[in-house]
């Protein structure tokens, strides 16, 4: 929103004030200030020049050789503006004077001497039109300086409309001058205005309210406004604030709202006379006055007149009952609508308008009234012929509490740290118009109702007004006096922090981000279909709907984008996915780790071993137990159905190990391997680790003895060791396999034995008996030496 | 026996000037010193000397032997620094200059940007929380006193899932579960991803990090609020930070705060990147409201508290100059194996 100062000087005195300084106190203690423009200031020796004489230039149709009276002196000028004519009184700059930043100086134009220029609105920066020259009223002293006769000279800054959004109060200039009050210290003044009493002999105008999405409706009527154009001063603080002049009525509304933030709107009174306020039965098309059908539906509050739709209530009016150039009455519309049901139906239209944006801030209703008097103040001021034809008519249907706060100062110290003296405190409040009564140390403030409606509720509102103003920079600043106690970071943070560290120092792989949701685009080029799971109501695309229910797929699409980046290389994420709902119907959200190795320098069972490895030593580290692989079957269909293993550790089931199914490995890379797994880091976290157990290591030689035993189809090591460990043989050490290989016969395992005995050495002949019965174990489950 | 001395020792020499190899030089050691060699067999020819001759031819004989046998060492030492020499000039010269290979790994930069902001809090005495991405509409607005219908609803465009749930928006989500679980007094941030619905492009994504910090205590006030952030900023950032608050909305805290730091490129004088002003937006932060402590089960009228949230996906791009927020998530690994480095 741009702010005008000379419009705020309107209100409070800033004269002898660094303007720039305050405007920067201002982002301070109210709100952010984007960007200062110092308007005029590129203006130098531009007067009321009278044209004496036009004549045709005789090579040129469009160019006129002037002579032109600029106080002092008559000078020859060069003109090519299609409105100049005899006796005109034009802005004119004079040799070496400044337009638009630029020094007009004496030249020979077309073969004619021009000493000096007339200029047009836009060129002086005062307005879109530059068709023509802009004409001055014909009883303005010829050679006064322009800046003199209008308030050209000005410093305007925009406030972000983000920073106003909880603040209805500072929609307009008044409510910015009342900030600027508080920080200066200066008072507040007034906003001139008619008294309306004096009209209360008037008829009434009929209106009636029949929703409570109307808070206040309050009209006037007037009649023989004659005058067409606003003053030139009301056009430049409107151009400088970002609208444009129309005609005077509507300057006028657009005036009031930006000077009180109240939105107002003038029916031509011919055509609306009364007002219903109600939303209509039923959805109906509707044009609004910048000529669009908009589509209306029957939670939108509209405006009737006799019946007849005539607004969108705080949105727009309707173009049927327009102000046109020939009105000469009006109905003067200054209401007060719901704020949510106007941000609703301003969403809903795609239509977003200087009124409605103020309205969806929740304005005070108090300001109708005062609105419609300031409204006729200066309507008399331009057209004192304009009459009034009915009494002020106001329906104040629902109204705002009274919002009274008692605090004391121990309060405020409390919550501020520093002291601020009850004087202090006082004297803030009072500036922003808060009522406050002081009894000793307590405080009860009534808080004004332009800051009631939404905006002030609680004590803690109360603080934010006196410590703003005070200013933040001008805190002293200190430590807290809270207890220090010690920190220890959760185990689950301290595991996932070494499964990062050991993924990336120890096995080389690299970290990456990816989506909750599964991109079933990339996907589907590796063959690969979302599966069902919860989805998004509101997705960007259907494509990234669905929540994903698994880690690998995304991180499968990122090793083929990845192509070509090295020959051999993994990648793992540690984040959410969400396994269906639970039973209450929440996500079932889980943390997980997802690791993918790809390499064209590896065979795909090196690969499988080498992430088996590493799965292996993050267990280990973390929880000092081994982690359990197991054959098991698919639960995904880019598994392979040979090669996936579930994970598992104190009897925990994780999460699984596999290689890629060959549809979608092809799809990936033909020439690569590529294994996978996923670890349930939330279940992980949850598994207590085993404390370190020291064994002191036997002093005497260890006795080894290897076994090569024949392992019959689907009989897998562990199937084995288990076998081993029902053996009851206190003197082994270690069991362990150290050679796998396949010949006609089929798989052959070796094992190798290690016992010892803390007391003495072992004699071989004392352990012979136990290899026997771990044979014999070991046959029950079909296996046999070879 | 002189005169066969004699011709040995010629037949010798001649030899060892043919001697190109260390299998010659044995040869000839086995030749001349070997136990039927030529020197063996004239010793033991002394036998059927005697006397003064037998000594004479003895000496003669032995030093005969002497002289060969340093001959064939010097020649053996020869040829050994011949051989080295060939085998050095003969070896592959390794073109050092080659890149090294990549076989280190990477961190995500979010994880070591979020590691360095842990660490700095974790040392103030603040435990680190983690949160659910999924919650639901009270966690994520309700209890941070942002009521339905309230604009900051749509500020956010929040994605909703089809059971109720949402993605959350903002980390404060997790302000009332860590409020319920620790109580008051309490120091904790929350770092976390999270989610807004909205067009990406190269300074905006859908999908991003923050951290939030709360301090909840008896007498937390302002002042401690502008103590704390400009300490741990300063650490953060690893130099002395100037900042300023100004007045910011935020249903959930009151008074809410913009915080803005001078800026690190330029010191405050103003640059480009500040957009001339010398101060860079970066954080929200306010004194947390009473509905939200309420809302956490925390007496209000006891403890006051202030709460912060720091954008870690920013904080990550503004550290190593990250100028399109799309590669963090991109999967991208020319980008992202660069921060092989804590």
């Amino acid at each position: 929103m741009l702010i005008s100062t000379n419009w705020i000087r309107d209100f409070v005195d800033l004269d002898g004030l660094d303007l720039d300084a305050l405007i920067h106190r201002f982002t301070l203690s109210t709100a952010e200030v984007e960007e200062v423009y110092h308007k005029g200031d590129d203006l130098k020796d531009v007067v009321a020049g009278k044209i004496l004489s036009v004549e045709n230039h005789p090579d040129s149709k469009k160019l006129h050789l002037l002579k032109v009276d600029t106080g002092d002196q008559t000078v020859d000028c060069v003109c090519g503006a299609p409105n100049v004519r005899e006796g005109m009184i034009v802005p004119f700059v004079k040799a070496g004077g400044m337009v638009g930043g630029q020094t007009i100086g004496v030249a020979k134009l077309a073969g004619y001497p021009s000493c000096g220029m007339c200029c047009s609105a836009a060129e002086l920066g005062i307005s879109d039109d530059h068709s023509g020259l802009m004409e001055l009223p014909a009883d303005t002293p010829v050679g006064a300086d322009l800046t003199t006769l209008y308030p050209i000279r000005d410093v305007v800054f925009e406030v972000d409309n983000k920073s106003l959004t909880n603040r209805p109060d500072l929609w307009g200039h008044y409510g910015i001058a009342r900030e600027f009050a508080a920080l200066t210290g200066r008072a507040l003044k007034p906003a001139p205005a008619e008294e309306l009493g004096q009209y209360d002999a008037l008829p009434e105008i009929p209106i009636s309210v029949e929703d409570d999405l109307c808070y206040r409706y309050t009209g006037l009527r007037v009649d023989n406004v004659t005058v067409k154009q606003s003053p030139i001063w009301i056009q430049i603080r409107l151009y400088y604030c970002g609208s444009r002049a129309i005609n005077l009525l509507a300057d006028l509304t657009n005036y009031l709202m930006m000077e009180l933030g109240q939105p107002m709107h003038a029916f031509d009174s011919a055509k609306v006379d009364k007002i219903e306020v109600h939303r209509p039965p039923q959805e109906m098309d509707f044009v609004t006055l910048d000529g669009q059908t908009r589509r209306v539906d029957p939670d939108t509050l509209l405006i009737y007149s006799g019946g007849e739709p005539v607004a969108i209530a705080g949105v727009m009016g309707g173009l049927a009952s327009e102000i046109e150039e020939d009105t000469t009455s009006l109905l003067l519309e200054s209401a007060n609508f719901d704020g949510v049901s106007v941000r609703k139906t301003s969403t809903r239209l795609g239509l977003r308008t200087d009124a409605s944006m103020r309205y969806e801030k929740v304005l005070d209703p108090e300001m109708t009234v005062p609105a419609i008097a300031r409204f006729l103040y200066l309507l008399h001021e331009v057209d004192k012929g304009a009459a009034v034809i009915s009494r002020l008519t106001d329906h104040y249907r629902r109204r705002y509490d009274t919002v009274v706060l008692t605090f004391d100062k121990a309060y405020v110290d409390r919550y501020t740290g520093i002291d601020i003296s009850p004087a202090q405190i006082v004297k803030t409040l009072t500036a922003l118009d808060f009522t406050v009564v002081q009894n000793g140390d307590s405080f009860t403030v009534t808080v004004p109702s332009h800051r009631a409606t939404k905006d002030v509720t609680i004590p803690a509102d109360i603080i934010e007004e006196i410590t703003r103003i005070y200013g933040y920079d001008n805190f002293e600043v200190h430590s807290t006096r809270s207890l220090l106690a010690p920190v220890k970071p959760s185990r689950a943070k301290r595991e996932e922090n070494l499964i990062k560290d050991m993924l990336v120092r120890q096995f080389g792989l690299h970290e990456v981000h990816s989506y909750i949701w599964w991109d079933a685009k990339k996907n589907r080029e590796l063959g690969i279909a979302p599966e069902e799971n919860v989805r998004l109501l509101n997705a960007m695309t259907p494509e990234h709907a669905v929540i994903r229910n698994n880690m690998i797929p995304t991180l499968l699409c990122m090793l083929k984008e990845n192509k070509g980046f090295a020959p051999d290389y993994g990648i793992f994420e540690i984040a959410r996915v969400v396994e269906g709902l639970k039973e209450n119907g929440e996500c079932n959200e889980k943390k997980k780790l997802g690791i993918t190795l790809i390499s064209r320098t590896r065979s795909e069972r090196a690969l499988y071993f080498r992430l088996r490895d590493m799965l292996a030593a993050l267990a280990d580290d973390c929880k000092h137990a081994p982690l359990v692989f197991s054959p098991a079957a698919p639960t995904h269909s880019w598994q392979h159905p040979r090669n996936t293993a579930a994970l598992s550790l104190a009897g925990q089931e994780l999460g699984f190990l596999c290689t890629l199914h060959p549809a979608n490995l092809e799809k990936l890379d033909k020439k690569a391997a590529v294994v996978c797994a996923q670890i349930d880091l939330d279940d992980f976290a949850a598994i207590t680790p085993n404390e370190l157990q020291y064994s002191e290591p036997s002093r005497y030689p260890a006795i080894e003895a290897d076994l090569t035993l024949l392992m019959p189809n689907g009989v897998w090591y562990a199937d084995a060791a288990k076998c081993l460990e029902r053996v009851n043989c206190p003197v082994l050490e270690s069991v362990r396999p150290i050679d796998l290989y396949e010949d006609a016969l089929g798989r052959s395992l070796t094992v190798r034995f290690r016992f010892s005995d803390r007391e003495r050495t072992l004699s071989r002949e004392e352990v012979e008996p136990y290899l026997d019965s771990f044979l014999d174990a070991l046959r029950h489950h079909g296996i046999c030496m070879k | 026996m002189t005169q066969r001395l004699a011709e040995l020792k010629k037949r010798f020499s001649d030899a060892a000037e043919q001697v190109r190899d260390s299998d010659a030089l044995e040869q000839m050691r086995v030749e001349y010193l070997g136990k039927k060699g030529e020197v063996t067999a004239l010793l033991k020819e002394l036998k059927s000397l005697s006397g003064e001759q037998k000594k004479e031819a003895g000496q003669r004989i032995n030093g005969f032997k002497r002289e060969v046998e340093e001959h064939l060492a010097a020649l053996g030492k020869r040829l050994r620094e011949e051989e080295l020499e060939r085998k050095v000039n003969a070896a592959e010269q390794y073109d050092i200059t080659l890149p090294a290979r990549e076989t280190g790994g990477s961190y995500h930069p979010i994880t070591l940007v979020q590691r360095e902001v842990e660490a700095v809090f974790t040392a103030m005495g603040f435990v680190v929380e983690d949160y659910a991405e999924v919650v639901d509409d009270y966690h994520c607005f309700e209890a941070l006193n942002v009521p339905k219908h309230h604009p900051a609803r749509d500020m956010q465009d929040t994605y909703y899932l089809e059971n109720g749930q949402l993605l959350k928006t903002q980390t404060s989500a997790a302000q009332n579960y860590i409020m319920r679980k620790y109580g008051a007094p309490l120091r904790a941030i929350f770092p976390g991803r999270c989610f807004r619905n909205e067009s990406t492009d190269a300074c905006h994504e859908d999908t991003f990090f923050q951290v939030e910090g709360i301090m909840i205590d008896r007498d937390i006030s302002i002042s401690n609020l502008i103590y704390f952030m400009k300490t741990m900023l300063s650490e953060v950032f690893g130099q002395q930070i100037n900042l300023r608050l100004r007045p910011g909305f935020f249903p959930f805290v009151e008074p809410g705060f913009e915080l803005d730091i001078s800026c690190l490129i330029c010191g405050g004088e103003g640059c480009p990147s500040c957009k001339n002003s010398g101060w860079l937006e970066l954080c929200p932060c306010g004194m947390i409201h009473p509905n939200v402590l309420a809302a956490g089960g925390i007496d209000s009228e006891e403890y006051t508290g202030f709460a912060f949230g720091l954008g870690l996906t920013r904080l990550a791009m503004m550290k190593y100059g990250i100028k399109d927020i799309r590669d963090l998530n991109s999967g991208n690994l020319t980008a992202l194996s660069q921060f092989n480095a804590e």
